[in-house]
């Protein structure tokens, strides 16, 4: 495993606001590693400072192991000697060029040979489907064609590295969906190592070898495989990040940890360790419910009817959770429920968290 | 992969170079004259002394002449926002017949520079030769004229004809602009066509009223030219039109200067109150009405009205527009001026051939007028990408200088310019350039300066800096990228910037009138000036020319930018 | 018993007919909501109801009041129809405060001043705004100024509640809660909804009855379970959720996927209707498929091609034959690799014509 880009004890503020402090990653070649974190968290300024658009004020970038940028000895390489490839939010694609013309750009630039450059980017255009399309103005491109000349461009002149800031978020979802595909696609085909940056948890998830999740103040919370991040969060605000999440408030009583104020306790092995009060944490679909007197008695306090599947809040000693069934299931299994009957909830996986976490995710 | 060292504090760079080169031209242009005016309005013999400002301010003459400036303003103001938003009311709330083209029909009067109709209705309303009045005197035998335009209404009548556009545009774009279901709702609500427009509608476009009446209010107080027309007759003289008389007449003597910034220091004042207010107005009271889904906004049925509404807005428009240019055209032509400009036997073309190729003065004037304005456009073009550029897209240290000093262009009214031209360039501080075209130049950069920003840092703001990284990124360096990249997407915002200036600086006379010499008049110094010596049928046929310039001009800006939205 | 009734409602534009002959009955106090693509005619719809459009034929009636009608040249505008009506941009006046913004219609009726400061700080209570009276509705969060829209709705009593996409411009966790407010505020003040929406969830959600349109044409009006399990043509099967859509031809007598070697099983029974069509769909939804062994007779064999972790569910494109086919499981079943061999058992299968 060879790191082909390693950000070392980087540090970025404007004005007062610092956002990020001490931050170290390494992304391994030919891997599609993922930033993670709600919007606001800096994780684009981070990519930007890779790609040589911002300067960290503390902290070393090397890119292929050549630093591009270090405060220490002060070196700064520009963004058009990096050898990357980016891909931008809002597409970035020149709006006075043809399709072929904005991507033959980068291979201008190296000065390539023009029957060269013409085999390259039309062959380029073949890849992302564009085939036919090669005259036309931006204008005349719907948001996904300009995300793919975007895509086309970024590749075409072999970086060593991608990266792509937010690509799909202007578009709508279905087109997301299948651009996402296509992403993950080109990397296999290119095996081109690709730092993607998004708020997006489901397509993180879908794209990434690795994930880095980052929080509100541009600190990285774990770093893992996708099935890691989801099944075995490091702490509350991965979990709570990376999906709908219930929490329920527990008491002690008697070493027993028992839901809300009530007296039930809860059906999973005790939390160990060192916290004042703890919360259980779980997915809606870690939820069993069921009519069979069997775990936590509640009540169903909100039966929402969507289409293909069935939405209920539970309520259990003056706590609620959230529930979700297929229709199907609900209706085959009578687990058809009104507003006001009695359930009874087990659980397949959760969490304990400390309760403290809770109030500082919340904030 | 090539390394280059570079120091992060590097000290005097290419950014600070183009933020300096900037700042200089701003200081130079506007900042510099306007300074002086001040210091020349406020120190008397190197010190400061408030009370002769206030002597100055006083002598009734200059007193008369501020009342006059303020009073027209109000009126022109008043009147111009009833019209217009009368107008805008009826071309996209009503069911008017060919509303789209009345929409550019009520555009029209911005061509016709107010000066121009100020001549033509001297020559229908003046209280004893014009025509209106002498057909109205014959035919009831009276010798009371019907109208006398040589009078505060008369001016205030000539002003609002062709500024009420302002208002007009404004309130067209808010209510096209605005969410049909904030006027839907209240119908839904129980409330009948005539209370919406009174509770809703009226209150929500207010500020946009506000906004136009206020650019109006602006650029009536420092208006010369219709009151030097219509005013000087009966000695009724406004701001602008008393630094002129108080220069010209005086030959530059100590006193008239120093009247003369006295009242321009007041223009300045009254130009800045005007500008915050309309800055306090846009930023707080205006209301997000921008809606979501569209639907065609409601209109109110006119039934048996609406063919007498038409009649009404095409009579509005023939009276204004069309009566006075045909009275140009027809003066312009006559061989005996006193003789019935009706009678073909009286009409020729040769008029129009003797200016056009004869006449030294109107032959000059064209050519004075075409070159400055062409290089003052070029120049005023070029700073203003430079400027706008350095006000939108760069970092860099000491810009907050610079944003203060691109808003001044757009508060110093073309008189104090001149002024302040005339204090910076006539020798005193080494460079003598009056009474030649240079200082008209000079002043016509700084006077349109305003126009070039705000085109060029519009079509700036359009460039979104991913576009420049992307260059970057894609193996571009910086100049590589302004060439490719950011040159050829402002290019339309500099076309524009340029016809912008060029129109205007071609029908000039603020600023030129008070700067030009026997042979560096302009287009509308030589309009002015010969029918002050009372050469009729010469200044109204060079104005005639002047028109169709402005027109073909407006026709072919038209074809440039619809091309480029193409 | 029907309310609001819309009797061979037409709107044509020109040559475009937005809605065609369109007959709808909607009882008192029922939540009646139309659900349909942009452009399916739904929002002018609503908008014949409420005054704003013309209808080109047809009546439109609330209890015995007839308000249009082109043929009779009857024609009640919208100030007189005593409705209450959202919009999707809130519509708000910013020129208003919260309190005036609300008053304001009763104004209008010229009611007595203590009652038209009582029945605002109703509205205003019911929509938990009364402290927030004095504040401009720029100060308000999206939200916020939905329950103003509401609350100036609600004022004057109406017996009819126009809904105009009203949660569209929220967000997500934001249009959940308003869901549950305007469900509570019909609860207490009896109002019939007719709510327009593009959102099915939305839509099955609030509703007694759903009309699904497309085109301007009626396709299905009935309750969201009804809806849910007999959805009667592919555009309301495939507006409703997540769907495949798989071509399948007769060989032999015997239903097959297209392009697959081996029929259908028998235990899957198709209905005659597609009986005799070269062409017909079989109409899923990811999560309503399963994997199952190849030991199971109701099993239909593909391959997996690609497979993604999405967290919560695991999504699945399974080839059969030449189609391919979307499947989704929970997070834990662990379904198949990718380029494995699978079986599929389709839990509620769907049979379409093609041109259904």
């Amino acid at each position: 495993m060879e790191n082909i880009i390693k950000v070392e004890g980087v540090t970025k503020s404007y004005a007062k606001h610092q956002v990020h402090q001490n931050l170290s990653l390494d992304i391994v070649r030919g891997e599609c590693f993922t930033l993670l974190g709600p919007s606001g968290c800096g994780k684009t300024v981070l990519i930007r400072m890779i790609a040589g658009h911002e300067v960290p004020d503390e902290g070393k970038i090397s890119i292929d192991n050549t630093v591009v940028t270090d405060s220490a000895t002060g070196e700064y390489i520009p963004p058009e000697r990096r050898g990357l490839g980016i891909v931008f939010q809002d597409y970035a694609v020149w709006p006075h060029m043809t399709v072929f013309e904005n991507i033959a750009y980068p291979l201008k630039m190296e000065k390539r040979p023009k029957a060269e450059i013409e085999e390259l980017v039309m062959r380029m255009i073949d890849i992302v489907g564009m085939k036919g399309l090669d005259k036309r103005l931006p204008s005349e491109l719907s948001g996904g064609q300009q995300q793919r000349v975007a895509l086309a461009r970024a590749l075409v002149a072999d970086p060593s590295v991608m990266l792509l800031d937010e690509p799909l978020s202007n578009l709508d979802a279905n087109l997301r969906e299948e651009m996402r595909f296509e992403i993950k696609g080109l990397q296999e085909k290119f095996g081109i190592t690709v730092l993607y940056v998004t708020h997006d948890q489901e397509v993180a998830l879908a794209l990434s070898d690795r994930i880095a999740i980052m929080d509100n103040e541009g600190a990285i919370r774990q770093i893992g495989t996708p099935y890691e991040i989801f099944e075995q969060p490091a702490d509350l605000f991965v979990f709570k990040f990376m999906g709908i999440a219930n929490f329920l408030h527990v008491t002690e009583k008697a070493g027993k940890f028992c839901v809300g104020t009530g007296n039930q306790e809860v059906p999973w092995e005790a939390p160990t360790g060192s916290a004042a009060s703890w919360v259980a944490g779980f997915r809606p679909s870690d939820v069993t419910i069921s009519r069979e007197a069997n775990g936590l008695k509640g009540k169903i306090r909100r039966a929402n009817f969507l289409g293909a599947t069935m939405d209920y809040m539970v309520e259990i000693d003056g706590e609620t959770l959230r529930t979700e069934l297929e229709t199907h299931h609900a209706i085959n299994s009578n687990l058809m429920f009104e507003e006001g009957e009695e359930c009874y909830i087990t659980f397949k996986a959760l969490h304990w968290f400390d309760a403290k976490q809770l109030e500082e995710v919340a904030e | 992969m090539a390394k280059n060292t570079i120091k992060k504090d590097s000290g005097f760079g290419v950014a600070q170079l183009i933020l300096f080169i900037s700042i200089a031209i701003l200081v130079i242009f506007v900042a510099w004259p306007v300074l002086l005016i001040l210091f020349n309005a406020f120190f008397v013999e190197g010190k400061f002394n408030s009370l002769d400002f206030y002597n100055v301010l006083t002598e009734p003459e200059t007193f008369q002449a501020l009342k006059n400036s303020f009073v027209i303003a109000c009126m022109t103001t008043v009147g111009s926002v009833i019209v217009g938003t009368f107008f805008a009311w009826l071309v996209t709330r009503t069911d008017l017949p060919y509303k789209t083209f009345m929409k550019s029909l009520f555009l029209v009067p911005f061509m016709l520079p107010s000066f121009i109709g100020a001549l033509a209705w001297k020559m229908l309303l003046s209280p004893h030769s014009g025509y209106i009045n002498k057909m109205w005197m014959e035919m009831f035998n009276t010798t009371e004229p019907l109208f006398n335009i040589y009078s505060y209404a008369g001016i205030a009548l000539v002003e609002v004809m062709y500024l009420f556009p302002f208002v007009f545009i404004q309130v067209c774009g808010a209510l096209e602009r605005m969410d049909p279901t904030l006027e839907e709702s209240a119908r839904i609500s129980g409330a009948g066509l005539l209370t919406i427009t009174r509770k809703i509608t009226i209150p929500l476009v207010m500020p946009s009223i506000m906004s136009g009446a206020l650019l109006i209010m602006l650029y009536s107080m420092a208006h010369f030219g219709t009151v030097a027309v219509l005013g000087i007759e009966q000695g009724i003289y406004n701001i602008p039109t008393l630094i002129y008389e108080k220069i010209h007449q005086s030959a530059g003597s100590f006193a008239s200067i120093r009247t003369g910034t006295v009242l321009a220091t007041v223009l300045i004042a009254s130009a800045a109150l005007i500008i915050w207010t309309q800055q306090k107005i846009l930023s707080k009271g205006h209301y997000q009405i921008i809606g979501g889904k569209s639907f065609r906004p409601m209109e109110l049925k006119l039934r048996g009205l609406r063919y007498p509404l038409l009649f009404f807005c095409l009579a509005y428009i023939g009276f204004t527009i069309v009566l006075p240019t045909v009275v140009i055209f027809l003066v312009g032509g006559v061989q005996t001026y006193g003789l019935s400009i009706l009678d073909p036997n009286n009409l020729s073309l040769d008029n129009y051939k003797y200016i056009l190729f004869e006449y030294d003065v109107t032959r000059d004037a064209i050519f004075n007028s075409v070159t400055l304005g062409l290089a003052a456009a070029f120049i005023t073009m070029f700073a203003g990408v430079m400027i706008s550029y350095v006000i939108v897209k760069m970092k860099v240290k000491g810009k907050g200088i610079l944003e203060f000093l691109g808003m001044l262009p757009f508060s110093v009214p073309g008189s104090v310019i001149a002024l302040g031209v005339i204090l910076a360039w006539s020798g005193a501080y080494g460079i003598n350039i009056y009474n030649t075209v240079w200082i008209i130049l000079v002043s016509y950069i700084a006077r349109y300066m305003a126009f070039s920003l705000k085109a060029n840092s519009a079509a700036l703001e359009q460039v979104h800096d991913s576009l420049m990284e992307a260059s970057r990124s894609c193996g571009a360096s910086m100049w590589q990228s302004l060439k490719d990249i950011v040159i050829p997407l402002v290019k339309p915002g500099m076309i524009s910037a340029f016809f912008l200036i060029f129109l205007p600086a071609l029908r000039e006379l603020t600023v030129s009138i008070m700067l030009y010499a026997p042979t560096t008049r302009t287009i509308g110094v030589a309009i002015y000036t010969l029918n002050e010596d009372g050469e009729t049928v010469m200044s109204t046929a060079l104005a005639g020319i002047a028109l169709i310039l402005i027109v073909l001009g407006q026709m072919l800006i038209n074809h440039l930018t619809k091309k480029a939205s193409e | 018993m029907s309310y609001i009734r819309l009797v061979n409602v037409t709107k044509k534009f020109g040559d475009v007919t937005a809605v065609d002959n369109l007959n709808i009955e909607i009882g008192k106090g029922e939540c009646f909501s139309m659900l349909g693509p942009s452009g399916c005619g739904k929002t002018t719809t609503l908008r014949m109801v409420a005054g704003f459009e013309d209808l080109s034929d047809g009546e439109v009636w609330v209890g015995d009041r007839l308000l249009s009608s082109p043929k009779k040249r009857h024609y009640t505008p919208p100030e007189h129809r005593n409705f209450g009506m959202v919009f999707q941009a809130f519509a708000v006046w910013p020129h208003m405060n919260i309190y005036e913004n609300v008053a304001f219609p009763l104004r209008l009726r010229n009611l007595p001043s203590a009652e038209i400061d009582k029945r605002t700080k109703d509205a205003l209570t019911s929509t938990n705004l009364l402290k927030y009276a004095d504040q401009s509705p720029a100060d308000l969060s999206g939200g916020g100024k939905q329950r103003v829209a509401l609350a100036r709705a609600l004022a004057i009593n109406p017996d009819v509640m126009l809904l105009d996409e009203p949660l569209s411009s929220l967000d997500p966790h934001l249009r959940e809660e308003m869901r549950f407010e305007i469900k509570d505020l019909q609860r207490k003040y009896g109002f019939s909804i007719i709510y327009v929406t593009h959102d099915q969830s939305e839509a099955m959600a609030l509703s007694d009855r759903i009309m699904v349109m497309k085109l301007g044409v009626m396709q299905q009006i009935a309750a969201p379970l009804d809806i849910y399990n007999n959805p009667v043509n592919k555009f309301v099967f495939s507006f409703i959720g997540v769907s495949n859509f798989t071509d399948m031809v007769w060989q032999n007598g015997q239903a097959h996927i297209k392009g697959a070697n081996t029929a259908m099983p028998n235990g899957i029974i198709i209905p005659d209707k597609v009986k005799g069509e070269e062409i017909f769909n079989l109409a899923s939804r990811p999560t309503e498929i399963t994997f199952t062994s190849s030991t199971d007779p109701n099993g239909v064999q593909g391959v997996v091609m690609r497979k993604s972790f999405l967290g919560e569910i695991i999504d699945y494109l399974v080839q059969v034959g030449d189609q391919e086919i979307r499947v989704q499981t929970g997070r834990r079943d662990l379904g198949p690799a990718i380029g494995e061999v699978c079986y599929l058992n389709f839990m509620r299968p769907f049979w379409y014509r093609v041109d259904e």
